[in-house]
């Protein structure tokens, strides 16, 4: 494999890059609303978000990709594709990215939600200046954890037809018959991106089991 | 758009879609078992007293971790015949899902393990219990019925990623919807409908599972 090959496969990466960054950004605003939603104490909301939530976890990426993708040029949106990927990521992102925050949201001691009510905070002051910055620290590493799903997740887009990393690493093996080194090289850039997320992921779980929370 | 939506073609390719739905279940529970069976090994290699056998284990799991279950079905696609093995796609997927579960289920069942405190097998022991009783009452019971949540949506998951083995269009639903796309041009009708069937063989998993704890995993230990 040559420098010019290598090189296609960095551009790759830089769309599993933009890819999985769109996919967490996105997914994370529209997940934090899945949560709050979840956990709003309206039960007609929280079955149709548990529902939401289901349905996400219950279907393959891969056919999200896909039902996105053939939905929005269905009812005549046309985009290109990374950016239905994108919204199909987001989808998904925002499922188990709610999943995880309402966990983190119910593990939150109850005596914080009542000391807030007590100080007679609206809902707004409770979530952002209580409840929220805690929640936070309890999910960092399920966070972290699904991060590193997402970016292996974002994969599938070539199974969709769109070049980023593995699709290149299709299109080269196919060129220059070398299939062991280019997904050799592939595998070796996403563990790269993937790794270090890992690792300061399981480090901060540790921390907050020694720490008791 | 004025496009209609039209499932005749799902409809008159519904008896090879649930032959693809018995494909995916057939990849599922040969990927579980191998991935089991690599757990269980990985385990014993991973806390066996020879360091290098350890140091492989964690290296073997956290490449399977960190790296994209397309790209590792690519490469044992690629690799198996470099290594002599000649094998048809399907056999191929169950490889790769085996390898793939089998590096989560090493981090499982090692957890499941761990959370069996020391003392406990002690006390069996100090009890009376012979050794295997020990092992089956106080360490395995208890070691199942933690992991059992964990094992399930490891299960599930690895159903779910068996839609990806259709990149090498081993036997499963995704691949037998692809051909039925192919052929028809229904791309949102074909795969809005393999969803459900998604959704519905997840839901029974999930279901078998609950049934499964509930009856042998209850406490007290029956």
């Amino acid at each position: 494999m040559g420098q010019a090959e290598f090189h296609f496969l960095l551009v790759g990466l830089k769309w599993t890059v933009i890819l999985s960054a769109a996919g967490f950004a996105f997914g994370g605003v529209a997940g934090l609303f899945v949560a709050l939603a979840r956990t709003s104490g309206f039960p007609a909301l929280e079955r149709t978000m548990a529902a939401y939530i289901a349905f996400f976890q219950g279907t393959p990426l891969l056919m999200q990709l896909f039902v996105v993708y053939y939905g929005l040029a269905l009812i005549g949106i046309r985009l290109e594709a990374w950016v239905s990927v994108s919204i199909g990521l987001t989808l998904h992102a925002s499922a188990y990215l709610g999943e995880i925050w309402r966990g983190s949201i119910e593990a939150v001691p109850s005596g914080q939600r009542e000391a807030a009510e007590a100080l007679s905070l609206r809902y707004v002051a409770r979530m952002k200046d209580v409840i929220l910055p805690q929640a936070l620290r309890i999910s960092l590493p399920a966070t972290i954890g699904f991060l590193v799903q997402l970016i292996k997740g974002t994969s599938l887009a070539a199974i969709v037809g769109f070049t980023e990393l593995t699709r290149a690493g299709n299109i080269i093996s196919n060129q220059i018959f070398e299939p062991l080194t280019v997904f050799g090289v592939v595998g070796v850039l996403y563990f790269v991106i993937c790794c270090p997320l890992s690792i300061i992921g399981a480090q901060m779980e540790k921390k907050f089991a020694a720490s008791g929370r | 758009m004025d496009y209609k939506l039209d499932f005749s073609p799902v409809i008159a390719g519904m008896p090879s879609l649930l032959l693809g739905c018995l494909g995916t279940l057939t990849l599922a529970i040969c990927g579980m078992a191998l991935g089991m069976l690599i757990g269980v090994g990985g385990v014993f290699l991973r806390d066996s007293s020879f360091k290098p056998f350890r140091w492989l284990v964690i290296g073997f799991v956290e490449i399977i971790r960190n790296t994209p279950f397309l790209v590792q079905i690519f490469f044992i696609y690629f690799a198996l015949p470099f290594a002599g093995i000649r094998l048809n796609p399907t056999p191929t997927a169950i490889v790769a899902l085996g390898v793939n579960g089998g590096a989560y289920a090493i981090e499982i069942i090692r957890g499941g393990i761990n959370s069996i405190a020391r003392g406990q097998t002690e006390a069996g022991l100090a009890l009376g219990l012979h050794k295997a009783e020990v092992f089956r009452f106080i360490i395995l019971k208890p070691a199942l019925r933690a992991i059992f949540p964990s094992l399930t949506s490891q299960f599930i998951l690895l159903t779910l990623s068996t839609s990806i083995a259709s990149a090498i269009s081993a036997y499963e639903l995704t691949s037998v919807s692809q051909r039925i796309e192919s052929e028809s041009f229904r791309s949102f009708e074909v795969y809005f409908t393999d969803t459900f069937f998604y959704l519905i063989i997840s839901w029974m998993i999930m279901r078998l599972f609950a049934l499964i704890s509930a009856r042998l995993l209850s406490y007290p230990v029956k």
